[in-house]
């Protein structure tokens, strides 16, 4: 089994000598197929949109598609270490910062859904659901959260930052617990379209709890 | 001073369903050209089985004097955007899944506290009373509204008929629940049959109307076919679809929603944009087709005619 040290030593694995600029052949393909992927539900709503498609509500439309976008790029993002693990291919916690980006992006339109095309800039209303209405509350706190994780996601940020960076960037661990939590809050009793993406949640996050366990128990032996 | 005067639209001006589709086709072509248009109907599932099912007019239907003079709805948005969970619970899931659904024959058991409780089959009721137009605001309790022309009469035309008893104090409409032709109803999202219920008096008020079609036409069956509920001034839950038993009763039903989700759904479920719904405001709603949102009346904008069915009750408390 590779060592699991998920983003605690990022910088090391990172800029390791051993590692090409632009990374392997491999590595640039999957970059190519990711940045294409990621681009698709945009294409398909531009698509949509043009082609008269989004139906009866093409606000709400627009906003289910961004939310779940930014919810399935998010969980894509926290498969990365699992699979590194899992492969053994080191390289790939180089897609990790393109992933975030795109998660980031669809929050971007999602938000910006909400306050231009759904509200009309009716701020008072906004403040006033934020507030009051908790499926709100923690979808915005889930947007406030990926702020800094986008600003910080340069080379530059995170050479500045030095540890702090990594820690900083733990909190991508709550926002898609918050996503998820948006999503159950909104949906009528019984509707159960929110539950794959809790289990994915779940799974993901349990595993980083599984890995910590067994460093910590590892610690233990080797401090003996 | 008013330099531009914007009269009421008049029924008759409303643009006809095949002029706006017309439109609507070629505003799309203009914006993706026609090869993007073709591509895109293949692409998109937006034209449904149930939405392509054959079409049938009604004979003889009226224009009513019970029409708000506001600008339709589309046929297209008002028969592909539905909630009708025995289907599924996404809003284009009926007009996919229920061509399943057999209309005919259909009979609807009329019961309870009466004197002449009666089985009565589709075709009586279409005869029962003269078929009006009626053009009715419907507001969602998801805070979305459209403007539909239903095709219907009272149903106080019916409910006449088996001579209620004074014990009926309540009317209770429980839906048909097929789990063969109802995709939804193998789910368990709520408990089957959907029932739901009025008080006698609302049930009596001109307003509700028993519906069989909707812009001339017979009702198709993501819209409730062959025989539902309208009843204008409540939330869109309360008008039941695909009605197979109406019973008069002296107690107050449990209903559907209610039952699912008390502290959400109220048994009277009026059109009330002071009383939010827990999780979000009804204040404003989004009309299908506009971009802004629009305020919401009291009463979906009937407080004249059913405001004084509810004097002296706390509308907060019996929401």
């Amino acid at each position: 089994m590779v060592p699991a040290a998920d983003g605690a030593t990022p910088a090391t694995s990172a800029n390791s000598a051993s590692v090409r600029p632009g990374g392997s052949r491999g590595l640039r393909a999957l970059r190519i197929v990711l940045w294409i992927a990621c681009l698709l539900p945009l294409a398909r709503l531009v698509w949509l949109a043009a082609t008269n498609g989004l139906g009866a509500n093409p606000i709400e439309f627009i906003s289910r598609s961004t939310g779940t976008w930014t919810l399935v790029i998010l969980l894509a993002t926290l498969c990365v270490t699992p699979l590194r693990q899992i492969t053994g291919w080191t390289e790939l916690v180089r897609v990790r910062r393109l992933l975030g980006l795109f998660a980031f992006f669809y929050v971007g339109l999602h938000f910006i859904n909400w306050i231009v095309v759904d509200q009309f800039f009716d701020w008072p209303a906004m403040l006033k659901d934020v507030v009051k209405r908790p499926f709100l509350t923690v979808g915005f706190a889930g947007f406030l959260l990926m702020l800094p994780l986008a600003l910080t996601s340069t080379d530059a940020a995170r050479r500045r930052l030095k540890r702090n960076w990594a820690r900083l960037h733990t909190l991508v661990y709550v926002v898609p617990v918050l996503g998820v939590l948006h999503y159950w809050w909104l949906v009528k009793k019984g509707v159960q379209t929110p539950f794959p993406y809790t289990v994915a949640v779940v799974v993901l996050l349990g595993w980083r709890v599984l890995a910590w366990l067994r460093g910590q128990r590892k610690v233990a032996r080797e401090g003996r | 001073m008013h330099l531009i005067h914007r009269p009421d639209i008049a029924s008759s001006e409303i643009t006809p369903r095949e002029t706006w589709l017309d439109r609507r086709r070629f505003l799309g072509g203009a914006a993706a050209g026609a090869l993007a248009l073709a591509a895109g109907d293949l692409l998109v599932p937006t034209t449904a089985q149930a939405a392509n099912a054959p079409r049938e007019k009604l004979a003889g239907v009226k224009k009513s004097g019970w029409t708000v003079p506001e600008t339709l709805t589309p046929y297209q948005d008002v028969t592909t955007y539905n909630n009708y969970y025995e289907f599924g619970t996404d809003k284009a899931d009926p007009a996919e899944n229920a061509h399943t659904l057999k209309t005919r024959p259909w009979t609807v058991r009329v019961e309870g506290e009466c004197a002449k409780p009666a089985t009565l089959g589709i075709e009586d009721i279409l005869k029962l009373a003269p078929l009006e137009e009626r053009v009715y605001r419907l507001r969602c309790v998801e805070a979305w509204s459209m403007v539909i022309p239903w095709v219907g009469y009272s149903l106080s035309e019916l409910l006449k008929r088996v001579e209620p008893t004074g014990n009926a104090k309540f009317v209770e409409f429980t839906t048909l629940a097929d789990p063969q032709t109802m995709p939804g109803v193998r789910g368990r999202v709520l408990q089957w049959p959907y029932v739901e219920g009025l008080r006698i008096d609302e049930a009596m008020h001109p307003l509700t109307l028993l519906t069989m079609g909707v812009y001339g036409e017979v009702l198709p069956n993501q819209n409730g076919a062959p025989v539902r509920l309208v009843v204008p001034w409540k939330y869109g839950f309360k008008s039941a679809k695909s009605i197979v038993r109406i019973r008069l009763v002296e107690k107050m039903p449990t209903t559907a929603w209610n039952r699912s989700q008390p502290s959400e759904y109220g048994f009277f479920a009026n059109v009330n944009p002071e009383v939010d719904h827990p999780r979000w405001s009804q204040a404003k709603e989004r009309r299908i087709g506009e971009f802004r949102k629009r305020d919401t009346l009291p009463f979906n904008g009937y407080a004249e005619q059913v405001a004084s069915l509810y004097t002296g009750m706390d509308l907060r408390k019996w929401f």
